[in-house]
């Protein structure tokens, strides 16, 4: 099987955030790992290659840094890369960016697309669904399994409040992974050497501009929750705030 | 026209759709624009009067056998008939599991746009602006469209209030729609829904809450964790990755994907407070948040906040705990 999977690059989750000036988006200035549904979903990508045969290829877009993500995947045993590179890239909305993918894969005959079922950043959850419209291929969205069959494949979604259903589609289908689905592993020193030696495609915005068009939706402030709950923040030493914290639980939530 | 498009399984309204609807009431109130509702669905007996209870100007039935099972290409080619015909200025839609699987294809064959997750909505001189979590809830982004409608958005679950749905002094006329699925139209076989297993746990009964998140670090951590939790008598859970991890059971996950819960007290052990969690707790009574990131989420929703080291703080509150209830 020849799966795409496409992945990208968020702030670390400890990172502390801060609003650039114009109250638009983040400072730039911090650490960045790679979304993680996304590492599910190549991981996943990477299992079925290694049951059934095939090429794992991967892609992102971002600027130079977002580069990161592919190396990263690259070196656990992805075969190929590519990277749609251009600051602007970070500013497309979900239609746009799927609009770019769709346009830069639109040679190959990919059987599967993966992506990681949301984004840390945004948390849209739509860059699949609508790349799988797009390419006019049938979806199935928050994935916890996939087993090959004749004809197509047998997914397992996640449904609310702990259910789930099995789902059998024909291929080539887009698929946005859950993260869960399996356990990750580590690139292997072997791995990180081999990565330098794989094919990384560049594509730049000029090669896709004619694929996109205006966002359909803009980000007009940025802003910091204004809080709706008043909090009572408890001070002191670990052993005061303990007592402290027991004096309320039993005077005022009365759970004591 | 502002449409709400509710959300039924099985012949019942999920009940976020009252919510969808008490935010679809009062983006009506506020910009004069007629509020109409459909419901969609393979048989829908009686869902759609109860629907046209409410204070809304129409409900259209958009009734067909294909829509049952649930697909994706049934959802979005019906409904794109509909809303191609009927051309509403803003569609709006629960943010449900079933919603978010077909609304961005939805949108797409039209064209036009889905602002996602919504939590609220403002209006600002002539254009309306949708608030939405962003970075796992750091922060929050005010979105606009830019494009042409029908205008799609989802709102989160709790964003509003289903119980402030306002009745209506008339019944509303009940409109029947057809619309055509082709044969071969719909590519996915859905099998039945089942749950993996017999819940051992049913969280949603639990007076008293200790829930753990990625701040435990170990799972051989998780044994302070419970000890907490048994201090004070209350159940053990929590956040998605630590039972991805296997660091707990499924059955423990609070959250989206999990259960959701509203005890009298929610105490949140290194738990950062990412959306998907927050929708699960966050009708909790009292919420305690002990978190050494003093910008964790969790905090805009807590009650009683501790930043500090969990591991500090936790082995001191279970003894104060003991001798509280020593002392009766």
């Amino acid at each position: 099987m020849k799966i795409l999977v496409c992945m990208k690059q968020v702030p670390q989750k400890d990172a502390p955030l801060k609003l650039n000036e114009a109250g638009t988006w983040i400072r730039e200035d911090l650490s960045y790992e790679v979304n993680e549904p996304d590492a599910y979903a190549l991981e996943e990508a990477l299992r079925q290659k290694e049951k059934h045969g095939g090429e794992v290829v991967v892609i992102t877009s971002g600027p130079t840094r977002a580069g990161q993500v592919l190396r990263e995947a690259l070196a656990k045993g992805a075969d190929r890369a590519i990277h749609l590179e251009d600051n602007a890239f970070v500013g497309l909305d979900a239609f746009n960016t799927a609009r770019a993918f769709a346009a830069t894969i639109k040679d190959e005959k990919f059987d599967l697309i993966f992506t990681g079922l949301q984004s840390d950043d945004y948390g849209y959850a739509q860059t699949g669904v609508i790349l799988a419209e797009l390419l006019g291929w049938p979806h199935a969205t928050i994935i916890m399994q996939i087993e090959k069959q004749d004809g197509g494949i047998r997914v397992k979604r996640e449904l609310e409040a702990g259910y789930f259903q099995y789902v059998d589609m024909p291929l080539p289908a887009v698929l946005t992974i859950q993260s869960g689905i399996n356990k990750l592993r580590y690139a292997t020193l072997i791995g990180i050497k081999q990565a330098k030696n794989k094919p990384l495609r560049k594509v730049t915005l000029a090669e896709v501009q004619t694929a996109i068009g205006g966002n359909l939706q803009k980000i007009e402030k940025l802003y910091i929750p204004q809080k709706t709950k008043k909090t009572e923040t408890i001070t002191g030493t670990p052993v005061e705030m303990a007592k402290k914290l027991v004096e309320k639980l039993r005077n005022e939530v009365r759970v004591i | 026209m502002i449409l709400v498009i509710v959300e039924q399984r099985e012949g019942k309204l999920n009940r976020v759709s009252w919510e969808t609807l008490t935010a679809g009431q009062a983006i009506a109130a506020e910009t004069g624009w007629p509020l109409e509702a459909a419901v969609v669905g393979g048989s829908l007996g009686a869902l759609a009067a109860e629907v046209a209870g409410k204070k809304v100007a129409k409900v259209y039935a958009i009734e067909n056998p294909k829509f049952e099972p649930y697909t994706p290409d049934a959802f979005a080619a019906g409904l794109k008939q509909f809303l191609s015909a009927k051309q509403p200025k803003l569609v709006l839609m629960p943010h449900t599991y079933q919603v978010r699987d077909f609304v961005p294809k939805l949108a797409t064959a039209m064209g036009r746009t889905v602002i996602s997750d919504a939590i609220g909505y403002k209006k600002e001189g002539d254009k309306l602006v949708f608030t939405r979590q962003m970075f796992q809830g750091k922060f929050v982004a005010d979105v606009s469209f830019t494009g042409e409608p029908p205008w799609f958005v989802t709102f989160q679950n709790g964003a509003f209030r289903g119980d402030k749905v306002e009745a209506g002094a008339n019944p509303a006329p009940v409109e029947s729609v057809a619309v055509e699925i082709a044969d071969g139209g719909i590519r996915n076989k859905p099998q039945e829904v089942f749950k993996e297993a017999k819940q051992a746990v049913d969280l949603t009964q639990a007076e008293i809450i200790v829930a753990v998140g990625r701040g435990i670090k170990e799972q051989k951590n998780i044994e302070i964790a419970k000890q907490l939790a048994d201090a004070l008598g209350g159940e053990l859970a929590a956040s998605r990755p630590i039972c991805d991890s296997g660091w707990l059971p499924m059955d423990r996950q609070i959250g989206s994907s999990g259960q959701t819960v509203a005890p009298k007290l929610y105490l949140a052990l290194g738990i950062s407070g990412a959306i998907q969690h927050i929708v699960g707790m966050k009708g909790a009574r009292t919420i305690v948040a002990i978190n050494k990131d003093s910008e964790a989420p969790i905090f805009e929703i807590a009650d009683y906040a501790v930043v500090g080291n969990l591991f500090e703080v936790v082995p001191p509150l279970i003894e104060e705990v003991k001798k509280a209830k020593a002392a009766g």
